[in-house]
Protein backbone atom coordinates (compact mmCIF):
# COMPACT_ATOMS: atom_id res chain seq x y z
CA UNK A 1 0.00 0.00 0.00
CA UNK A 2 1.31 3.21 -0.82
CA UNK A 3 0.83 5.87 1.53
CA UNK A 4 1.14 9.23 0.76
CA UNK A 5 3.36 11.32 3.19
CA UNK A 6 1.70 15.05 2.70
CA UNK A 7 1.21 15.81 6.09
CA UNK A 8 4.90 14.97 7.04
CA UNK A 9 6.08 17.10 4.02
CA UNK A 10 3.35 19.51 4.93
CA UNK A 11 5.05 19.48 9.03
CA UNK A 12 8.55 19.71 7.80
CA UNK A 13 7.70 22.47 5.32
CA UNK A 14 5.50 24.73 7.40
CA UNK A 15 6.80 24.24 11.11
CA UNK A 16 10.48 24.14 10.22
CA UNK A 17 11.25 26.70 12.43
CA UNK A 18 9.31 25.32 15.37
CA UNK A 19 10.61 22.14 14.69
CA UNK A 20 14.38 23.33 14.20
CA UNK A 21 14.14 25.10 18.13
CA UNK A 22 12.64 21.87 19.51
CA UNK A 23 14.61 19.86 18.28
CA UNK A 24 17.63 21.88 19.19
CA UNK A 25 16.37 21.64 22.51
CA UNK A 26 16.04 18.23 22.37
CA UNK A 27 19.46 17.54 21.38
CA UNK A 28 20.75 19.91 24.31
CA UNK A 29 19.11 17.46 26.78
CA UNK A 30 20.58 14.44 25.62
CA UNK A 31 24.14 15.69 25.41
CA UNK A 32 25.80 13.88 28.32
CA UNK A 33 29.92 13.71 27.01
CA UNK A 34 31.81 16.66 27.00
CA UNK A 35 32.25 16.86 23.44
CA UNK A 36 28.89 17.15 22.93
CA UNK A 37 28.08 19.81 25.14
CA UNK A 38 30.65 22.23 23.66
CA UNK A 39 29.49 21.90 19.99
CA UNK A 40 29.17 24.82 18.51
CA UNK A 41 25.49 26.54 18.39
CA UNK A 42 25.74 27.83 14.63
CA UNK A 43 27.37 24.28 13.37
CA UNK A 44 24.64 22.22 15.08
CA UNK A 45 21.42 24.56 13.85
CA UNK A 46 23.38 23.98 9.81
CA UNK A 47 23.69 20.83 10.74
CA UNK A 48 19.86 20.18 11.85
CA UNK A 49 18.74 22.66 9.05
CA UNK A 50 20.06 20.80 6.31
CA UNK A 51 18.97 17.39 7.74
CA UNK A 52 15.08 18.74 7.97
CA UNK A 53 15.59 20.05 4.15
CA UNK A 54 16.84 16.87 3.23
CA UNK A 55 14.46 14.99 4.66
CA UNK A 56 11.34 16.47 3.51
CA UNK A 57 13.02 15.92 0.05
CA UNK A 58 13.62 12.83 1.07
CA UNK A 59 10.22 11.99 2.27
CA UNK A 60 8.89 14.30 -0.97
CA UNK A 61 10.15 11.30 -3.43
CA UNK A 62 10.63 7.99 -1.61
CA UNK A 63 8.44 5.36 -0.15
CA UNK A 64 9.70 4.85 4.20
CA UNK A 65 10.46 1.15 3.13
CA UNK A 66 13.39 1.04 1.12
CA UNK A 67 15.95 3.21 1.97
CA UNK A 68 18.45 2.47 -0.56
CA UNK A 69 16.63 4.13 -3.36
CA UNK A 70 18.06 7.58 -5.04
CA UNK A 71 15.61 10.03 -2.68
CA UNK A 72 17.71 8.69 0.54
CA UNK A 73 20.82 8.98 -0.96
CA UNK A 74 21.78 12.62 -0.06
CA UNK A 75 20.52 12.41 3.48
CA UNK A 76 22.65 8.89 3.92
CA UNK A 77 25.47 10.94 2.53
CA UNK A 78 24.78 14.19 4.68
CA UNK A 79 24.25 11.47 7.81
CA UNK A 80 27.54 9.28 7.30
CA UNK A 81 29.85 13.51 7.01
CA UNK A 82 27.98 14.36 10.55
CA UNK A 83 28.60 11.18 11.79
CA UNK A 84 32.59 11.11 10.95
CA UNK A 85 33.23 14.44 12.12
CA UNK A 86 31.42 13.38 15.42
CA UNK A 87 33.34 10.27 15.64
CA UNK A 88 36.27 12.60 15.32
CA UNK A 89 35.08 15.02 17.98
CA UNK A 90 34.84 12.08 20.69
CA UNK A 91 31.26 11.85 20.71
CA UNK A 92 29.97 8.97 21.87
CA UNK A 93 27.85 6.31 19.56
CA UNK A 94 24.25 6.88 21.77
CA UNK A 95 25.29 10.18 21.22
CA UNK A 96 26.28 9.95 17.63
CA UNK A 97 22.54 8.04 17.05
CA UNK A 98 21.23 10.54 18.90
CA UNK A 99 21.10 13.36 16.49
CA UNK A 100 18.46 11.35 14.69
CA UNK A 101 16.29 9.72 17.31
CA UNK A 102 16.05 12.95 19.26
CA UNK A 103 14.23 14.15 15.86
CA UNK A 104 10.95 12.10 16.59
CA UNK A 105 9.67 13.94 19.28
CA UNK A 106 9.50 17.44 18.30
CA UNK A 107 8.07 15.88 14.59
CA UNK A 108 5.54 14.21 16.40
CA UNK A 109 5.05 16.90 18.64
CA UNK A 110 4.17 18.79 15.90
CA UNK A 111 2.29 17.02 13.95
CA UNK A 112 -0.12 16.65 17.08
CA UNK A 113 -0.26 20.48 17.06
CA UNK A 114 -0.89 20.52 13.41
CA UNK A 115 -3.77 17.65 12.84
CA UNK A 116 -5.32 17.71 15.94
CA UNK A 117 -8.70 17.88 14.77
CA UNK A 118 -8.67 14.98 12.55
CA UNK A 119 -7.01 12.33 14.37
CA UNK A 120 -7.24 9.72 11.90
CA UNK A 121 -5.73 6.33 10.74
CA UNK A 122 -4.05 7.87 7.96
CA UNK A 123 -1.57 10.21 10.06
CA UNK A 124 -1.28 7.24 12.35
CA UNK A 125 0.28 4.74 9.48
CA UNK A 126 2.47 7.82 8.18
CA UNK A 127 3.95 8.47 11.42
CA UNK A 128 4.44 4.63 11.75
CA UNK A 129 5.96 4.79 8.61
CA UNK A 130 8.40 7.87 9.21
CA UNK A 131 9.08 6.43 12.91
CA UNK A 132 10.67 3.25 11.21
CA UNK A 133 12.68 5.38 8.53
CA UNK A 134 14.21 7.54 11.48
CA UNK A 135 15.33 4.16 13.25
CA UNK A 136 16.95 2.90 10.25
CA UNK A 137 18.71 6.05 10.01
CA UNK A 138 19.57 6.16 13.34
CA UNK A 139 21.08 3.04 12.86
CA UNK A 140 23.10 3.90 10.01
CA UNK A 141 24.58 6.66 11.84
CA UNK A 142 25.69 4.05 14.59
CA UNK A 143 27.20 2.15 11.83
CA UNK A 144 29.21 5.00 10.54
CA UNK A 145 30.78 5.73 13.33
CA UNK A 146 31.97 2.50 14.44
CA UNK A 147 33.24 2.59 10.76
CA UNK A 148 35.37 5.51 11.48
CA UNK A 149 36.58 4.79 15.00
CA UNK A 150 37.93 0.94 13.22
CA UNK A 151 39.45 3.55 10.39
CA UNK A 152 41.11 5.84 12.97
CA UNK A 153 42.50 2.82 15.12
CA UNK A 154 44.18 1.36 11.57
CA UNK A 155 45.14 4.22 10.96
CA UNK A 156 47.11 5.00 14.12
CA UNK A 157 48.47 1.10 14.32
CA UNK A 158 50.02 2.22 10.97
CA UNK A 159 51.66 5.23 12.17
CA UNK A 160 52.90 3.03 15.78
CA UNK A 161 54.48 0.91 12.76
CA UNK A 162 56.34 4.05 11.75
CA UNK A 163 57.08 5.46 14.52
CA UNK A 164 58.52 2.98 16.31
CA UNK A 165 61.57 2.47 14.17
CA UNK A 166 63.95 5.23 14.11
CA UNK A 167 67.62 3.77 12.87
CA UNK A 168 69.60 6.43 14.43
CA UNK A 169 73.26 7.85 13.17
CA UNK A 170 75.18 8.05 16.55
CA UNK A 171 78.22 8.85 15.00
CA UNK A 172 79.88 8.77 11.38
CA UNK A 173 79.95 4.99 10.59
CA UNK A 174 77.31 3.59 13.45
CA UNK A 175 73.78 3.16 13.42
CA UNK A 176 71.75 2.71 16.34
CA UNK A 177 68.05 1.23 16.75
CA UNK A 178 66.57 1.69 19.89
CA UNK A 179 63.43 -1.26 19.75
CA UNK A 180 60.26 -0.95 21.71
CA UNK A 181 57.03 -2.84 22.32
CA UNK A 182 56.93 -6.04 21.34
CA UNK A 183 58.83 -7.57 18.57
CA UNK A 184 56.35 -9.65 16.17
CA UNK A 185 57.15 -11.01 12.54
CA UNK A 186 55.53 -7.84 10.65
CA UNK A 187 57.54 -5.43 12.79
CA UNK A 188 60.96 -7.61 12.44
CA UNK A 189 60.44 -6.75 8.91
CA UNK A 190 59.77 -3.47 8.83
CA UNK A 191 62.72 -2.97 11.44
CA UNK A 192 65.07 -5.26 9.14
CA UNK A 193 64.43 -3.28 6.53
CA UNK A 194 64.84 -0.09 7.77
CA UNK A 195 67.99 -1.18 9.36
CA UNK A 196 69.76 -2.29 6.06
CA UNK A 197 68.38 0.64 3.75
CA UNK A 198 70.11 3.11 6.10
CA UNK A 199 73.01 1.00 6.52
CA UNK A 200 73.67 1.24 2.67
CA UNK A 201 72.43 4.77 2.83
CA UNK A 202 75.07 5.87 5.19
CA UNK A 203 77.65 3.22 4.34
CA UNK A 204 78.16 2.46 8.18
CA UNK A 205 79.81 -0.65 9.18
CA UNK A 206 78.58 -1.32 12.58
CA UNK A 207 74.68 -1.41 13.76
CA UNK A 208 73.67 -1.44 17.61
CA UNK A 209 70.11 -3.72 18.33
CA UNK A 210 69.11 -1.64 21.68
CA UNK A 211 66.37 -4.15 22.88
CA UNK A 212 66.10 -2.24 26.16
CA UNK A 213 62.38 -1.71 25.73
CA UNK A 214 61.69 -5.11 24.90
CA UNK A 215 59.37 -6.24 27.03
CA UNK A 216 59.86 -9.89 26.74
CA UNK A 217 62.17 -12.65 24.39
CA UNK A 218 60.98 -15.89 23.50
CA UNK A 219 62.01 -17.78 20.90
CA UNK A 220 60.21 -16.25 17.90
CA UNK A 221 61.52 -12.82 19.00
CA UNK A 222 64.94 -14.48 19.40
CA UNK A 223 64.84 -16.04 16.02
CA UNK A 224 64.22 -12.37 14.80
CA UNK A 225 66.61 -11.06 16.09
CA UNK A 226 69.23 -13.51 14.94
CA UNK A 227 67.82 -13.39 11.42
CA UNK A 228 68.18 -9.46 11.33
CA UNK A 229 71.66 -9.93 13.10
CA UNK A 230 72.62 -12.31 10.01
CA UNK A 231 71.43 -10.18 7.26
CA UNK A 232 73.11 -7.36 8.34
CA UNK A 233 76.48 -9.29 8.58
CA UNK A 234 75.70 -10.27 4.58
CA UNK A 235 75.41 -6.74 3.71
CA UNK A 236 79.12 -6.59 5.24
CA UNK A 237 78.31 -4.63 8.61
CA UNK A 238 78.73 -5.69 11.76
CA UNK A 239 75.75 -5.77 14.98
CA UNK A 240 75.90 -5.21 17.99
CA UNK A 241 72.92 -6.28 20.45
CA UNK A 242 72.32 -3.76 23.81
CA UNK A 243 70.13 -3.65 26.18
CA UNK A 244 69.56 -7.03 27.65
CA UNK A 245 68.34 -6.92 30.88
CA UNK A 246 68.98 -9.72 33.59
CA UNK A 247 65.46 -11.42 32.99
CA UNK A 248 65.76 -11.59 29.35
CA UNK A 249 69.41 -12.69 29.48
CA UNK A 250 68.08 -15.82 31.49
CA UNK A 251 65.24 -16.50 29.62
CA UNK A 252 67.61 -17.14 26.68
CA UNK A 253 69.46 -19.04 28.25
CA UNK A 254 66.64 -21.13 29.33
CA UNK A 255 65.07 -20.88 25.99
CA UNK A 256 68.53 -22.71 24.85
CA UNK A 257 68.59 -19.84 22.58
CA UNK A 258 72.19 -19.64 20.94
CA UNK A 259 73.21 -16.00 20.19
CA UNK A 260 76.38 -17.91 18.69
CA UNK A 261 79.20 -15.91 17.76
CA UNK A 262 76.91 -12.08 17.82
CA UNK A 263 78.47 -9.35 20.21
CA UNK A 264 75.91 -8.20 23.02
CA UNK A 265 76.29 -5.69 25.49
CA UNK A 266 74.37 -4.50 28.35
CA UNK A 267 73.94 -1.34 27.69
CA UNK A 268 74.04 1.04 24.89
CA UNK A 269 76.20 3.20 26.25
CA UNK A 270 78.93 0.22 26.60
CA UNK A 271 78.36 -1.08 22.64
CA UNK A 272 78.80 2.65 21.29
CA UNK A 273 82.13 2.41 23.68
CA UNK A 274 82.86 -0.98 21.51
CA UNK A 275 81.49 0.27 18.16
CA UNK A 276 83.76 3.52 18.46
CA UNK A 277 86.80 1.02 19.61
CA UNK A 278 86.79 -1.02 16.12
CA UNK A 279 86.63 1.87 14.25
CA UNK A 280 89.87 2.73 15.80
CA UNK A 281 88.51 5.95 17.52
CA UNK A 282 90.45 6.14 21.35
CA UNK A 283 88.47 6.65 24.25
CA UNK A 284 88.89 7.82 27.00
CA UNK A 285 88.54 5.58 30.19
CA UNK A 286 86.13 6.52 32.53
CA UNK B 1 77.28 -16.83 -24.52
CA UNK B 2 77.67 -14.06 -22.26
CA UNK B 3 80.22 -14.62 -18.92
CA UNK B 4 81.23 -12.45 -16.47
CA UNK B 5 84.31 -10.58 -16.19
CA UNK B 6 87.28 -10.89 -13.58
CA UNK B 7 90.16 -8.53 -13.18
CA UNK B 8 93.35 -8.83 -12.02
CA UNK B 9 94.72 -5.79 -9.75
CA UNK B 10 97.94 -7.22 -8.51
CA UNK B 11 97.01 -10.26 -7.04
CA UNK B 12 93.87 -9.61 -6.37
CA UNK B 13 91.01 -10.66 -8.29
CA UNK B 14 88.05 -8.37 -8.78
CA UNK B 15 84.76 -9.59 -10.08
CA UNK B 16 81.65 -7.76 -10.60
CA UNK B 17 78.50 -9.10 -11.56
CA UNK B 18 76.53 -6.20 -13.72
CA UNK B 19 74.12 -8.37 -15.46
CA UNK B 20 71.08 -11.22 -13.84
CA UNK B 21 72.69 -14.08 -12.66
CA UNK B 22 71.29 -16.87 -14.40
CA UNK B 23 72.30 -20.16 -13.16
CA UNK B 24 74.77 -21.38 -16.62
CA UNK B 25 76.07 -17.52 -15.85
CA UNK B 26 76.93 -18.32 -11.92
CA UNK B 27 78.26 -22.08 -12.69
CA UNK B 28 80.58 -20.34 -16.06
CA UNK B 29 81.98 -17.83 -13.21
CA UNK B 30 82.99 -20.68 -11.01
CA UNK B 31 84.89 -22.43 -13.59
CA UNK B 32 86.43 -19.17 -14.22
CA UNK B 33 87.50 -17.83 -11.19
CA UNK B 34 88.93 -21.21 -9.96
CA UNK B 35 91.06 -20.87 -13.38
CA UNK B 36 92.20 -17.51 -12.78
CA UNK B 37 93.26 -18.04 -8.99
CA UNK B 38 95.86 -21.18 -10.34
CA UNK B 39 97.06 -19.01 -13.14
CA UNK B 40 97.61 -15.69 -11.14
CA UNK B 41 98.41 -17.36 -7.58
CA UNK B 42 96.01 -14.50 -6.79
CA UNK B 43 95.57 -14.20 -2.69
CA UNK B 44 92.44 -12.40 -1.96
CA UNK B 45 89.21 -12.24 -4.51
CA UNK B 46 86.71 -9.44 -4.05
CA UNK B 47 83.45 -10.67 -5.86
CA UNK B 48 80.74 -6.76 -6.08
CA UNK B 49 77.51 -7.87 -5.86
CA UNK B 50 75.95 -4.51 -5.75
CA UNK B 51 74.06 -4.82 -9.19
CA UNK B 52 72.72 -7.88 -8.13
CA UNK B 53 69.04 -7.07 -6.57
CA UNK B 54 67.29 -10.87 -7.13
CA UNK B 55 68.54 -14.26 -5.74
CA UNK B 56 66.99 -17.76 -5.42
CA UNK B 57 68.63 -20.96 -3.74
CA UNK B 58 70.62 -21.51 -6.38
CA UNK B 59 72.87 -18.60 -7.09
CA UNK B 60 72.87 -18.40 -2.84
CA UNK B 61 74.70 -21.98 -3.08
CA UNK B 62 76.89 -21.15 -5.92
CA UNK B 63 77.93 -17.57 -4.13
CA UNK B 64 79.18 -19.91 -1.03
CA UNK B 65 80.77 -22.57 -3.32
CA UNK B 66 82.98 -19.55 -4.80
CA UNK B 67 83.56 -18.49 -1.98
CA UNK B 68 84.51 -21.85 -0.08
CA UNK B 69 86.81 -22.61 -3.83
CA UNK B 70 88.79 -19.78 -3.47
CA UNK B 71 89.63 -20.21 0.03
CA UNK B 72 91.10 -24.00 -0.31
CA UNK B 73 92.79 -22.58 -3.60
CA UNK B 74 94.54 -20.28 -0.45
CA UNK B 75 92.33 -17.02 -1.68
CA UNK B 76 90.41 -14.77 0.90
CA UNK B 77 87.12 -14.63 -0.28
CA UNK B 78 85.26 -11.20 0.49
CA UNK B 79 81.56 -10.61 -0.32
CA UNK B 80 80.54 -7.32 -1.14
CA UNK B 81 77.52 -4.45 -1.60
CA UNK B 82 74.77 -6.87 -1.10
CA UNK B 83 71.65 -5.34 -1.38
CA UNK B 84 68.74 -5.10 1.27
CA UNK B 85 66.47 -7.37 -0.59
CA UNK B 86 69.24 -9.87 -1.13
CA UNK B 87 70.52 -10.18 1.90
CA UNK B 88 66.77 -10.40 3.75
CA UNK B 89 65.97 -13.17 0.93
CA UNK B 90 68.91 -14.89 1.74
CA UNK B 91 68.31 -15.02 5.66
CA UNK B 92 64.79 -16.28 4.92
CA UNK B 93 65.95 -19.11 2.74
CA UNK B 94 68.16 -20.03 5.86
CA UNK B 95 71.81 -19.38 3.67
CA UNK B 96 73.60 -17.17 6.57
CA UNK B 97 76.59 -17.94 4.36
CA UNK B 98 78.86 -18.78 7.23
CA UNK B 99 82.31 -18.76 6.88
CA UNK B 100 82.05 -16.00 4.04
CA UNK B 101 83.25 -12.57 5.09
CA UNK B 102 82.02 -9.66 3.59
CA UNK B 103 82.34 -6.08 3.59
CA UNK B 104 79.95 -2.67 2.15
CA UNK B 105 81.74 -1.77 -0.45
CA UNK B 106 84.58 -2.49 -2.78
CA UNK B 107 86.30 -0.04 -0.87
CA UNK B 108 86.39 -1.86 2.10
CA UNK B 109 86.79 -5.45 0.77
CA UNK B 110 90.09 -4.42 -0.43
CA UNK B 111 91.25 -2.66 2.76
CA UNK B 112 90.23 -6.49 4.23
CA UNK B 113 92.35 -8.03 2.22
CA UNK B 114 95.30 -5.77 2.58
CA UNK B 115 94.83 -6.35 6.72
CA UNK B 116 94.92 -9.54 6.07
CA UNK B 117 98.28 -10.29 3.52
CA UNK B 118 99.93 -7.61 6.03
CA UNK B 119 100.35 -10.41 8.24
Amino acid sequence: MAISNNRIIQVLQSSQVQLLADWIKALRATATSQAAAVIGDAELQAQCQEFISLLSAAVAGGNFDNLVEEPWRPVKEFLAGVSRSRSRQGFSPSETAMFVFSFKEPLFANLRRAFDAHDDAQLLGEMWGCLRALDKLGLYTTEIHQQAREELIRLQGEEMLELSTPVIQLWDGILALPLIGTLDSSRTQIVMEALLQQIVATRSPIAILDITGVPTVDTLTAQHLLKTVAATRLMGAECIISGIRPQIAQTIVHLGVSLGDIVTKASLADAFRIALKKLGHSIPVS
Amino acid sequence: MDRIPILQMARTLLVTVQVDMHDQLAVRLLDDLTTMITKTRARGVVIDISALDMVDSFIGRMIADVAATSRILDAQTVLVGMQPAVAITLVELGMALPGVRTALDVERGMEMLDDHGDH
